[in-house]
């Protein structure tokens, strides 16, 4: 058992070292130094500690969203949608932020307010999604997929229509917020510990959630086998809303830590990529929770690091996307070719002693790697 | 006068539908192999960047539409090593590969940004051409353009009116069938996959080489097209024609938005340019929805001439994916 333990790992390190050299490569390919870029990098996130409070300040987004993932992947849900859910969000929070301004308030209220606002926009969006898969029939990739585009165009509508600054409409965004109206942060720095906080707790919920709890139990039947729990009385659509909407109230957290926290105002590109990328940090970390924070910091950091590459090497940024995509790709695959080519002995064997007749083997943890329908 | 620029128009429309019906048609061809594709908006982005740069730097458009092709196809042949041999999610691979493909197209076209290079020239054809309406409608376009009204017609004909197109819809509705029938059935998935990834491919160049010509990185425009060539491809019932007319309409809605522009201050261009996008969200939830088990059972409860009329609407609209869409085939 141990062996196989190490000889996993070895494999993913293996994974990890493969896609450092396509990166290399490609680095390579556009005539540009590899070490000094990863350097750069490096410097970049953890230099300083601006830039690393940086690198934190996009680790909540990010986290959060993964959490809410793990929710969703948990049962067997690929909410693509996530990107609309995090604009929706931000909307939300930008709507309850204009509404109380000017109500004098006590700012405390009005931010709280406002980010509820923000999570029950994002879980409106969540379950519009679920509705189109579970009552409508939508596949929610391509259901989710339409709801970002049109997530997108009803942020651009608000910030160039209703929310333009006085004047001329931007895409700049619409007129930021008070000061007070803030979520409170470090002196000198836009980090703030109350959304650093956010994020801990959301992922620590989904953690205990998904181990600890009878519901997460279920979620993972209907994830497993959605006909075998539905069979065994788990109320199978029911519990794939209940998963959209709890994924679509952390996406609509970070919405709301993008606007009251970190931008101050409604943008454009308001969700920053931050849904799509929480996916490959879920998809990286095999759907297990205990890696989510360490994995999302390390992204992050890409993220920030590679911000400084186009002013000192003139690479554009996306590197990070690149490095981040091979990743997870080599991972997948190094995954895959392990079960196939070093494990067929052992299913063999195993597959004497368990006649794949009984139901509780279909039911069992057969799945090792992150194989979702 | 006013009828020239509307025939000039919809020519345009006819011109910008073309990449969008390379990519879903080879979309349809991977699905009907069982294979989902999903890798489509990071490859149209790759293609185009991949197929400027090689024809920008041989200054030869028939050698950035092969770059395009086998960009393509060589992206396609991962999502099928992934999912067919190493039985991994075909989704995950189509995603990881969609974003990481849209980022290299990105990182690796910073340096050819803004450049211009070659472009696809208006091939008319002779005599037809001038044909009154038809001739500037369908005849006055470029070579890519014909190809892609060929492509309707051939790819219908192929799939559902040869032997090899049979087994194509067999390997994709029934795999286990089609094997008793002498099918590899995970070599043909393989082929047709990478076919499609092909096709997919040439969708690229065509934005960067004609409709839209040109890199000019995020600002392409093409970020999202790969996406919606998704939804047209189950709009498309995995139909060709049908797929066409979804390919079409879409084209023509984002024509509309452009000319509408003018009339609506109010709305900015930006929200124009996605209207296509919620239409088909609800085109798919009207396609879908006969699908849905709680629909068969309110219709079974209505009058019998309001179901049965209702009940043809739906099955009119409705489209099945291929049974087998996304199952690995196992041979035990």
């Amino acid at each position: 058992m141990h062996s196989s333990r190490w000889f996993n790992l070895l494999v993913q390190a293996g994974a990890i070292v493969l896609a450092l050299l396509f990166t290399t490569l490609v680095l390579l390919a556009s005539n540009a130094p590899p070490l000094e870029a990863f350097w750069n990098i490096l410097t970049g996130s953890v230099g300083s500690w601006g830039k690393f409070s940086d690198v934190l300040i996009s680790w909540v987004p990010l986290l959060l969203v993964t959490a809410g993932l793990l929710v969703t992947f948990t049962t067997g849900l690929w909410n693509i949608g996530i990107e609309g859910q995090i604009t929706l969000g931000a909307i939300f929070t930008t709507w309850m932020l204009r509404t109380l301004q000017d109500s004098g308030w006590n700012p405390a209220l009005v931010i709280s307010l406002s980010i509820l606002a923000g999570m029950a926009g994002g879980a409106l969006w969540a379950a519009l999604a679920g509705a189109l898969k579970t009552f409508g029939g939508v596949n929610e990739i391509f259901g989710g997929l339409g709801l970002n585009f049109v997530a997108t165009a009803l942020n651009l509508w608000l910030i160039f229509g209703p929310w333009k600054r006085p004047g001329v409409a931007s895409m700049s965004g619409t007129v930021p917020f008070d000061e007070s109206l803030a979520l409170p942060a470090l002196s000198g720095s836009r980090l703030s510990l109350y959304a650093v906080a956010m994020a801990v707790v959301a992922i620590l919920i989904v953690y205990f959630l998904l181990k600890g709890t009878y519901f997460g139990l279920r979620l993972k039947a209907v994830g497993r086998n959605a006909k075998a729990a539905y069979l065994l009385g788990v109320p199978t659509w029911q519990y794939m809303m209940m998963s959209f909407v709890i994924c679509g109230l952390f996406a609509g957290m970070a919405g709301a830590v993008q606007v009251s926290s970190v931008y101050h105002r409604l943008i454009p590109s308001i969700s920053s990529g931050y849904g799509f990328l929480g996916l490959l940090v879920a998809m990286l970390i095999n759907y297990q929770p205990v890696w989510a924070a360490p994995v999302a910091l390390f992204f992050a950091a890409l993220n920030i690091g590679s911000i400084q590459l186009p002013v000192v090497l003139k690479l554009d940024s996306t590197l990070a996307g690149v490095l981040q995509g091979t990743l997870v790709l080599f991972v997948l695959l190094a995954g895959g070719a392990r079960q196939k080519f070093m494990r067929k002995p052992d299913t063999s064997t195993s597959s004497v002693h368990h006649p794949d007749s009984s139901p509780s083997a279909a039911r069992g943890p057969k799945r090792e790697t992150g194989e979702k329908p | 006068m006013s009828i020239d620029i509307l025939i000039i128009s919809l020519a345009g429309v006819l011109t910008a539908a073309a990449p969008v019906l390379f990519a879903v048609i080879g979309e349809t061809f991977s699905e009907r192999a069982g294979v989902i594709n999903l890798s489509m908006n990071g490859t149209i982005l790759l293609t185009a960047m991949g197929g400027f740069a090689i024809a920008l730097a041989t200054d030869n458009i028939v050698l950035g539409f092969l770059a395009g092709m086998l960009i393509g196809a060589l992206v396609a042949a991962l999502v099928a090593f992934a999912s067919i041999t190493l039985k991994q999610s075909q989704v995950a691979v189509g995603f990881i590969l969609a974003l990481l493909c849209r980022d290299l197209s990105y990182f690796l076209g910073n340096p050819i940004m803004g450049e211009s290079g070659p472009r696809l020239s208006t091939a008319s054809i002779p005599f037809l051409s001038e044909v009154p309406v038809l001739g500037p409608l369908f005849f006055k376009q470029d070579v890519m353009t014909y190809l892609s009204f060929i492509l309707i017609a051939g790819a219908w004909i192929f799939i559902f009116r040869t032997r090899p197109g049979l087994m194509l819809q067999g390997i994709g509705e029934r795999p286990a069938a089609a094997f008793v029938r002498g099918a590899n059935v995970n070599r043909m998935r393989y082929f047709y996959t990478i076919l499609g990834g092909a096709l997919i491919g040439l969708a690229g160049p065509i934005y960067s080489l004609s409709v839209k010509a040109g890199w000019k990185g995020t600002i392409s425009g093409l970020d999202g097209i790969g996406w919606i060539a998704l939804s047209i491809t189950i709009f498309g019932g995995w139909n060709p024609v049908r797929a066409a007319f979804g390919a079409y309409l879409f084209a023509l809605l984002q024509w509309l938005g452009l000319v509408l522009q003018p009339m609506l201050p109010g709305v900015p261009a930006q929200v124009l340019q996605v209207a296509p996008f919620p239409l088909m969200i609800l085109t798919l939830l009207f396609v879908n929805i006969g699908n849905a088990e709680w629909v068969e059972r309110t219709l079974a409860g209505l009058p019998e001439p309001a179901r049965r009329a209702i009940a043809k609407i739906l099955r009119a609209l409705r489209a099945t994916p291929p049974a087998a869409l996304g199952v690995p085939f196992e041979t035990e």
